[in-house]
């Protein structure tokens, strides 16, 4: 069973060199498909510019895709703006990485975690106040604090008021976008325990976009790793992370610095990643790629079945039951 | 430690505005060393080297010691400080872009730190940019030095932060956070560049992250800091395999995994005193599952672990190997 899908999504956006500098096409996502089941996670991982973010808006149905579709419960993502969108807005919610910058600092927690209730119509007043109690109750956050504003709250305490108004709408997909990235270990622990507490409980499915390796080993059922607009592996996440097949997904996989011996050598890349405007031919990994050979200049490496069942784009990595 | 330390820190301790950043640091560099500083937001692992180099503002009441070979730093003559800042110390932030100025090219950038260190002008200082340049793996670096900071990635300029850093040929690097603005494969680069630098200049360093995995492949030892003191000090394998500090065991249960089964993370409960409100004796004892009494008596003291093996913890006796 398939709660979203994506299927062959590109997102393009036109940005110009210079002032007078004609449009240039950036394929910020391009030809992604992937799917998420009801109460798992799908965690996207990659570096900045790899498209994880504009994979997670266009899940979310913020953007549309310039080619490929969306489907949510069984039916196509409607057109933004519409009634039907709207509607449809309260059963997928963003988490951001910066709860304060998406909250409003004049309100009150109480007030912004009714909101989305008031917008939706969901309840009576006093029907609203009691499930804004027991919103909060179930983020972890005193009752005392609803009266608050944001900057009167720790980090912490802000993750989990986001969350509470993110839950408000009993929504079926949240996204989250690097939602722990800004907070202290101590703290990131008990946000990550609560997310998967939250998700047994209310049987919400995740995709959770990091450049953490480690978080997303933590929280995914599923993991794609993404780069510039592509997925280049996409398994289990035991899989990925104890046996990157990928040269790339390697490469990230042993860059985590870790306490202790490490399992995989570490493989240093040289140079930084490529411009999106600016993709390289083939296989847009290649010129970092330490094992690259010349047909990865050429033609770019379908998404296709490795031994185990895991999906990987690469040459040199034979395909399930065939030759590479 | 056999030989005389670099740098000596003896009881240092900040107040802004009267509440306490740094309540009381002990800690010394060896030459060559490398030193990690691990804590989390706040805990005063930035503040200590700020305060240390005379870099924080007026507001800052700083008392306590710190010698660079014998010769006390705080409250020395700016004379004294021009000198020893970007020359024997030099320091390098996490955001290496607002550190550079973006209106100058950053080969001049270089040359400025050359002159103001090594007297070095025109043709020489061109040259020894350009060595500089390679040293860092800038590549292409005859054509780079002209560019300004927006023209280059975030790791190009870390590395163009730390090619000034060496330009005044430092004794000691500070390092604060230098790979946290940078994506995983930058990261690896530029740790193994530190790395690699080390080896050939001979400088100490000293790695302040918040990251413990970041600190545990550069450091030979390791300061656990909380609340503005250190809690644990200890040979960063140690550290690791036999934490003892209540503290660094919490920090590194909260850690998730990369290899092994998934297990549920175990989260410190609470958050961070705040400084108008710290706990009368140890400041983690709130949050400390084996808190007792006596805990809140007094600011506990270092208890040896093993040889060069530091925690400060009155309930060591309980902390027994995991």
């Amino acid at each position: 069973m398939t709660l979203l899908s994506l299927d062959g999504v590109s997102r393009v956006y036109a940005t110009r060199r210079g002032i007078i500098g004609r449009p240039v096409p950036v394929r910020a996502v391009d030809q992604i498909s992937l799917s998420v089941a009801p109460g798992r996670t799908l965690g996207i991982v990659g570096e900045s510019g790899c498209g994880k973010s504009t994979t997670g808006r266009v899940a979310l149905g913020i953007e549309r895709p310039s080619e490929g579709s969306v489907t949510f419960q069984g039916a196509a993502m409607p057109t933004p703006g519409t009634p039907a969108w709207r509607r449809m807005r309260g059963r997928l919610q963003l988490v951001p990485q910066d709860p304060l910058g998406a909250m409003d600092r004049r309100l009150t927690i109480a007030t912004q975690v009714e909101e989305p209730l008031i917008i939706h119509a969901i309840g009576d007043k006093s029907d609203r106040r009691d499930r804004v109690q027991a919103l909060l109750r179930d983020v972890g956050l005193r009752a005392d604090l609803a009266e608050r504003h944001p900057h009167e709250l720790s980090g912490g305490q802000r993750q989990r008021a986001v969350l509470a108004r993110a839950l408000a709408t009993d929504p079926a997909l949240l996204v989250c976008d690097e939602p722990v990235s800004a907070l202290d270990v101590s703290i990131q622990a008990q946000v990550i325990n609560m997310l998967t507490d939250l998700q047994e409980a209310r049987g919400i499915a995740m995709l959770f976009i990091s450049h953490d390796l480690k978080v997303v080993r933590q929280v995914s059922h599923e993991v794609a790793v993404m780069y510039l607009g592509r997925i280049v592996e996409h398994g289990d996440p035991e899989a990925i992370f104890a046996d990157p097949l990928h040269p790339y997904s390697r490469a990230l996989v042993s860059a985590i610095p870790v306490p202790g011996p490490r399992r995989i050598e570490r493989v240093v890349l040289t140079g930084d990643p490529p411009n999106p405007a600016d993709r390289p031919s083939g296989c847009a990994f290649h010129p970092r790629c330490p094992v690259a050979v010349a047909a990865c200049a050429v033609t770019t490496p379908d998404l296709r079945p490795a031994a185990d069942g895991r999906l990987v784009a690469c040459h040199l990595v034979p395909a399930a039951g065939g030759t590479a | 430690m056999t030989s005389a330390p670099l740098v000596s820190i003896r009881d240092l301790r900040v107040a802004f505005h009267g509440l306490p950043a740094l309540r009381g640091i002990d800690l010394d560099v060896a030459p060559g060393e490398a030193v990690g500083l691990v804590g989390e937001s706040g805990c005063g692992k930035s503040v200590t080297w700020l305060a240390a180099l005379g870099l924080l503002p007026a507001t800052a009441t700083i008392t306590g010691s710190v010698t660079l070979d014998g010769t006390e730093l705080l409250g020395a003559a700016p004379a004294v400080l021009d000198r020893v800042r970007g020359g024997r110390v030099a320091m390098i932030f996490q955001d290496p872009a607002s550190a550079l100025n973006p209106v100058k090219r950053v080969g001049v950038q270089v040359a400025e730190a050359l002159r103001l260190h090594r007297g070095l002008d025109g043709g020489a200082a061109d040259a020894e940019v350009l060595r500089l340049f390679d040293q860092v793996g800038i590549p292409d670096a005859r054509r780079r030095v002209h560019i300004y900071p927006h023209e280059m990635s975030g790791g190009q300029n870390q590395r163009v932060m730390i090619a000034m850093a060496l330009a005044g040929q430092p004794e000691l690097l500070v390092a604060d956070e230098p790979t946290t603005a940078l994506d995983a494969t930058i990261q690896a680069q530029i740790l193994d560049l530190l790395r690699r630098l080390q080896q050939e200049t001979g400088m100490a360093l000293v790695l302040i992250s918040h990251d413990l995995g970041v600190v545990a492949e550069m450091c030979r030892r390791v300061c656990v800091m909380y609340a503005g003191r250190i809690v644990e000090q200890a040979p960063s394998d140690t550290l690791f395999a036999d934490p003892r500090h209540p503290y660094t065991r919490g920090l590194l249960a909260a850690l998730p995994d990369m290899v092994g089964p998934r297990r549920r993370l175990e989260a410190i409960a609470g958050g961070v005193p705040e400084p108008w409100n710290m706990p009368p004796g140890c400041a983690f004892a709130p949050r400390c599952a084996s808190a007792i009494a006596a805990c809140d008596a007094a600011i506990p003291v270092f208890h040896p672990v093993a040889p060069g093996h530091d925690a400060a913890c009155i309930r060591l006796d309980a902390m027994v190997p995991e």
